[in-house]
């Protein structure tokens, strides 16, 4: 078991034929090849992209191909669009990677992804990935090893950093998933812990966190009530001055809000062991998982 | 993008709200000028900063002159607000009120959606409100797919406001409000107060704007309403590089792939007692031509007594940053410690190519860091 991609998952990939989604779709395809069946790529339909059969539209790609998920690569602009178009067409997961749409566009998109149903993950996020099984996204599968930690984060290298750490421990992960680093995004914390709650796999869970919204806060409150499995989280920006975007659009301490400190607060507060480094987060989660037996 | 209370009443008159009449002035003749064509006996001389708590630091003044108006600007243009040298200046009609009422629009991450927020309590520092009385302030999420409908708006202006003359052109001015908010790409339109004058009209005395950056490709036109200040240059042109960059006191300047990343760069900085000079996060996929880039933003910088790179190569290859490295020092004459911390794809690759070069390479984040900050703390 995992959460929301595994063995059966069937990607397409919007946008294949620019050059992000070329590359990537190339790479998840190595990592699984299975996984991928096909591309988007609006008027380029009939073309073949390493192996790879391209259509003008996610509806006949769903047709085509039974796609279920769906990774979208295509510029800012078009991005929205993309978006309601896979809702519309039936895919139950979709992945958006572009970053730097406008908030409105994510907002609007977001509402129509709500209203057929589907799960939106992103944007601006690095996408997931089930060790072994599945690669969704633009992480690096190589880093990454089959286990029983399941991770949420807000960032991308710095999820491959804690992955990292946590490997050189022999500790495994069941599905890693990057949220996306802009105010407005799909899929968080708390949907994220009930599915790893919910999934036999997952033994522990890590959170990763930064400055701005109050996202951890809820998560916290969330953990306290709901969440009986291990978890630690690790928070950045404890350094960060105010008002000052920390590369992600969603990342800005505003009006005295949204800082780290609050947030580790709240965690500590629910029980979370909340590290100082990535180094830290295995030795936490060792010390959590024996405390729990 | 932040802009000023002149820009955002200009924008707020466009879309039929109305506001006090006022002018615009950049040095003390303007402002006697403007006093004469404003034919008010009182005025307000306010200053224009991109910073609250302005009334508080003596931004706001009144006066009843000609002389007096003349007297009030030259103060004001001599004053830095919060470290903002105050530039430009409005003299504006004194308007007697009846009511005072908070207005705003707003992003809502947790609901996903456009915030209505609205309060009896106008001209007050609205979080302060809703923390001390959050029972007077009203919050509506807009559903995207709806707006804000007549039955909407007519349902939201009647929760807030309790005498019925001014029900109509409220709910109207609500709709106004929103519609100005999607068409400009905002993020937060507030008007602050939204008052209530003797004639019982509604007058915007007081707005704020913030414009979404990443909407920027649809609103050429907004380029041109920046104040940047030179720190704020610095950054928008790293920016278009495609650094995200800020600039900070510290002394060791840090170059990192990804934002997360970047700030716990800093963070474990700070912890070793080092003082980071800057955050630069060169992107998640860089090539070599950006890690050269990087390092001469960074270099321009004199008080940067030492360099940490901090890389985790996932799709950023570390051969191709330590290509990049080696191109930079190629040219760059420099004396001072370069700490590189390179794990990930092609890390062996990318650490025979340092070797020999000027750079200390260590394996281990914090490692790295207490490496970095002994070397500039012992240098002084």
């Amino acid at each position: 078991m995992s959460i929301l991609i595994n063995k059966q998952t069937r990607l397409i990939v919007q946008g294949i034929t620019g050059r992000d989604g070329r590359f990537h779709a190339s790479r998840m395809r190595s990592y699984n090849p299975s996984i991928v069946v096909g591309g988007v790529s609006p008027y380029k339909g009939g073309e073949v992209v390493d192996g790879l059969p391209v259509f003008h539209s996610v509806f006949n790609a769903v047709k085509e191909t039974q796609a279920n998920t769906s990774i979208i690569f295509v510029p800012a602009p078009f991005a929205k669009d993309a978006i309601i178009e896979a809702a519309d067409a039936g895919i139950r997961l979709i992945i958006c990677i572009t970053e730097g749409i406008p908030t409105l566009d994510v907002i609007d998109a977001y509402r129509w992804v709500q209203l057929k149903g589907a799960q939106l993950i992103g944007p601006n996020c690095p996408g997931l990935i089930t060790p072994n099984e599945c690669l969704a996204g633009i992480l690096p599968g190589n880093i990454f090893q089959k286990g029983s930690i399941g991770i949420i984060s807000r960032s991308g290298t710095l999820t491959y950093e804690v992955v990292h750490a946590l490997t050189k421990q022999g500790m495994g992960q069941s599905t890693v998933v990057g949220v996306g680093g802009d105010p407005v995004v799909g899929l968080y914390y708390k949907e994220l812990l009930a599915l790893f709650e919910a999934d036999e796999e997952t033994k522990a869970m890590v959170l990763i966190g930064e400055i701005g919204g109050n996202a951890e806060e809820e998560a916290a409150a969330f953990i306290a009530q709901s969440i009986s499995k291990p978890v630690v989280a690790y928070i950045v920006g404890r350094t960060a001055p105010p008002d000052k975007q920390m590369g992600h659009a969603g990342a800005i301490i505003s009006s005295g809000e949204g800082t780290a400190q609050e947030k580790i607060e709240a965690l500590k507060d629910a029980g979370v062991s909340v590290a100082l480094s990535p180094s830290e987060i295995p030795l936490l989660l060792n010390q959590k998982v024996v405390n729990s037996r | 993008m932040k802009l000023l209370e002149y820009q955002t009443k200009s924008f707020l008159k466009k879309q039929g709200i109305p506001t006090e009449s006022y002018t615009l002035c950049r040095t003390p003749d303007e402002a006697e000028k403007a006093y004469t064509t404003l034919g008010k006996k009182q005025v307000m001389v306010k200053a224009q900063v991109l910073t609250g708590g302005r009334g508080k630091a003596g931004g706001i003044q009144k006066a009843s002159s000609i002389e007096e108006t003349r007297m009030q600007a030259e103060k004001l243009l001599r004053l830095s607000i919060r470290g903002l040298p105050v530039q430009e200046l409005i003299v504006s009609e004194a308007v007697a009120i009846d009511a005072e009422f908070y207005v705003s629009f707003v992003i809502d991450r947790k609901q996903k959606s456009v915030l209505l927020v609205m309060s009896r309590e106008g001209g007050m520092d609205i979080e302060q409100v809703a923390r001390e009385t959050p029972d007077r302030v009203l919050k509506f999420a807009i559903d995207p797919l709806l707006g804000i409908p007549d039955y909407l708006a007519r349902y939201f202006i009647t929760q807030c406001v309790e005498e019925p003359s001014l029900w109509a052109s409220g709910a109207v001015l609500l709709q106004n409000l929103y519609r100005l908010f999607v068409k400009e790409d905002a993020s937060l339109v507030e008007i602050n107060p939204l008052v209530v004058t003797r004639q019982k009209q509604w007058l915007a005395i007081d707005g704020k704007m913030v414009l979404d950056d990443n909407a920027r490709f649809r609103h050429i036109e907004h380029e041109a309403l920046a104040h940047w200040t030179e720190q704020e240059k610095k950054e928008q042109e790293a920016k278009k590089k495609g650094f995200s960059y800020l600039s900070l006191d510290g002394n060791i300047g840090c170059v990192v792939n990804g934002a997360g990343l970047a700030m716990a760069t800093l963070d474990r900085l700070t912890d070793f007692g080092g003082r980071p000079a800057n955050f630069l996060d060169i992107g998640g996929s860089s090539h070599s031509k950006k890690v050269k880039e990087a390092m001469e933003l960074l270099l321009r910088d004199t008080a940067i007594k030492g360099v940490f790179i901090n890389i985790f190569g996932g799709i950023t290859r570390c051969d191709d940053v330590a290509m990049g490295l080696l191109e930079a020092f190629k040219e760059l004459n420099n004396e001072i410690p370069i700490v590189v911390r390179l794990t990930g794809t092609n890390e062996k690759e990318g650490k025979e190519l340092l070797c020999g070069g000027p750079f200390l390479v260590v394996d281990e984040m914090d490692e790295a860091v207490k490496k970095i900050v002994n070397l500039v703390n012992k240098a002084g």
